[in-house]
């Protein structure tokens, strides 16, 4: 009897054991074929961009003969004559004049969408309702059906061929994207502390910027990092109200190279893609974190 | 706070204000108004009414193929991207090791690709002799002319649009990590399998994200510029002239302002319809939390 339920007892560990081999078997394979998937796909991702790197050391005639990432014989060749472009100015100047059109319009847009989003998440006044409702609105509506009058008001202003057109907007909260995410991130703060200072004989500016701010901190360098970006890439904008060559940000003078005799130098369109391309990456890849949860914050909460 | 001035509020939000009225609104209703004039900058703007639009629809040819072409581009580009996202956030959600080191190389893309210097980029590496038709033939392949036919060349931007998923998936993932895992378990323990449990809890469940991306990136797509302009100039045959290039052209190159006016608001009226077709229909697929509907 006591035997009988042993062999019994024995025979559904057996089953459990099988069950769980097999499982885990199951189990392996799926992480194994997952890391095969996503290594395939991350690879495809990031070849061109470590190819570009490698292609921009070589020589022309390498460029369109070697698939692979190490020139066989590397040449700063590229960097040297590329930096010195088929223009009266060099890179140097090109990258000076995106951060003289990048720092200020970072500026204006921290200032800005922090007083704005303040002001909506914190003050009852009357019109909230349909500000809120034109935030919404502005954040839907496609920039191409405003470029033109937006065009010949700065015309009328005298504004052409200067970083005006780039800044004042920004300036003025115009991104409403940065003030829906500050506005979001605001609410989801208790108003205790506010509320103290306030008790203590503060004012509403003293309250936004010595309590405020340090709160947002996080939000705010997500809008700074995300407008460095944009305004980095930004082409449009400065193709429509830049005119001067000394006034040309490294995405013009990029454009440039390959419409000048400088196309057939291959290595030296590519090497100042490269340097075009790092200053946005090293700001990635020191802030990434900012980048990520500014990005799945704006998509939860939108 | 209760004792502040009524009209404070307004105070913080005066550049708003000002940057509203000045940048958004009066733009927004001249353009309109342009649209029913010929205004070529030389010129006061003469009132025209509708002949910018009937030319538009009766004569112009380059306007209808540039639409067909928007329209091409938007409807393959945006559910490509949106169905490859999910794909890789899904096979992301599962417990891996390095799974931040994926997450930030696919994102990567997304950081650079707005780009000038990736387009160019591309320009190199779709050529005749360029790095895909190298590795095409590495493993066997004809090489593919990209950018002398004109569907590959339309492709060849969808392709740039795609390499960026990385922002939608990680917005989908942040949704699908946010997801109550004893569903699943309930779901198991019921006999649903996986592929029964991603249809009936996962995607309902992550409807508001999916809506979210498809808004952002149709609204995005209908407004392609620095791809087709860099890459393929809008040719070959004007297969990758999409509006918002046409309207560059209108405005900026030939300075036909009223015209250019028209073909904008062709573009809008196209964008909104769509975005409220997807609001209205949201209500019978967009299920939310807490929300009876369902």
């Amino acid at each position: 009897m006591a035997d009988h339920i042993l062999t019994q007892n024995s025979a559904t560990v057996r089953d459990v054991e099988t069950i769980r081999a097999s499982e885990l078997r199951r189990h392996h394979i799926n992480v194994v074929l997952r890391y095969a998937l996503l290594g395939g796909v991350g690879l495809l991702m990031l070849y061109p961009l470590i190819w570009l790197i490698g292609a921009s050391f070589k020589t022309n005639s390498e460029i369109f003969a070697n698939p692979g990432f190490w020139p066989e014989n590397p040449t700063l060749d590229g960097y040297i004559k590329g930096w010195k472009t088929s223009t009266p100015y060099s890179f140097g100047t090109f990258f000076l004049n995106t951060l003289w059109i990048v720092v200020p319009k970072v500026i204006g847009t921290a200032i800005s969408c922090t007083a704005v989003a303040y002001g909506f998440a914190r003050f009852e006044f009357p019109g909230k309702k349909i500000l809120f409702a034109s935030l919404i609105a502005t954040l839907l509506l496609p920039n191409v059906v405003t470029r033109i009058p937006q065009y010949l008001i700065f015309r009328d202003l005298g504004w052409l061929d200067s970083y005006l057109p780039l800044w004042v907007p920004s300036a003025l909260a115009g991104d409403a994207f940065f003030v829906f995410m500050l506005v979001q991130f605001l609410r989801a703060i208790p108003r205790d502390m506010e509320e103290a200072a306030r008790v203590d004989g503060a004012n509403t500016i003293q309250t936004l910027i010595f309590i405020v701010v340090p709160l947002i901190m996080p939000a705010l360098i997500s809008v700074c990092l995300f407008q460095f970006m944009w305004t980095m890439n930004d082409f449009l904008g400065p193709l429509i109200y830049i005119s001067s060559v000394d006034k040309y940000p490294v995405s013009l003078a990029l454009k440039l190279s390959i419409d000048t005799t400088e196309a057939f130098e291959w290595n030296r369109v590519l090497a100042m893609s490269v340097l075009t391309l790092a200053p946005a990456l090293a700001v990635f890849f020191l802030a990434q974190k900012y980048f990520i949860d500014g990005i799945s914050a704006g998509g939860i909460k939108g | 706070m209760s004792g502040d001035n009524k009209f404070l509020g307004l105070i913080y939000l005066s550049p708003y204000i000002i940057g509203l009225l000045v940048f958004t609104t009066l733009p927004f209703l001249a353009s309109l108004y342009l649209s029913f004039t010929n205004y070529n900058l030389m010129n006061e703007p003469v009132f025209t009414g509708l002949a910018n639009y009937i030319k538009l629809f009766t004569a112009d040819r380059t306007f209808r193929k540039s639409l067909w072409v928007t329209l091409i581009y938007v409807f393959t580009t945006v559910p490509l991207k949106l169905a490859f996202a999910l794909f890789m956030a899904v096979i992301l959600n599962y417990k891996l090791k390095f799974i931040n080191v994926f997450r930030t190389a696919y994102y990567v893309p997304s950081i650079l690709g707005g780009s000038i210097a990736i387009a160019v980029l591309w320009r190199y590496i779709f050529a005749d002799v360029g790095l895909v038709n190298m590795g095409l033939q590495l493993v066997g392949l004809e090489p593919v002319n990209w950018f002398g036919d004109p569907t590959n060349a339309l492709f060849t931007i969808t392709l740039l649009r795609l390499w960026q998923f990385g922002s939608a998936m990680v917005i989908f993932l942040a949704a699908l990590q946010s997801i109550d895992r004893t569903l699943y378990e309930a779901a198991s323990i019921d006999g649903a399998g996986k592929w029964t449990s991603f249809v009936y809890i996962t995607l309902p469940l992550i409807t508001p994200v999916i809506f979210f991306n498809l808004i952002m990136q149709m609204v995005q797509a209908f407004q392609e510029f620095n791809g087709p302009y860099i890459i393929t100039q809008g040719g070959p045959l004007k297969s990758t002239y999409l509006l918002p290039i046409y309207i560059y052209d209108e405005a900026f190159k030939r300075f036909d302002m009223g015209y250019a006016s028209a073909i904008a608001w062709v573009l809008f009226v196209i964008i909104m319809a769509l975005t409220l077709i997807a609001f209205w229909s949201s209500r019978h697929w967009v299920y939310y939390a807490g929300d009876k509907r369902g």
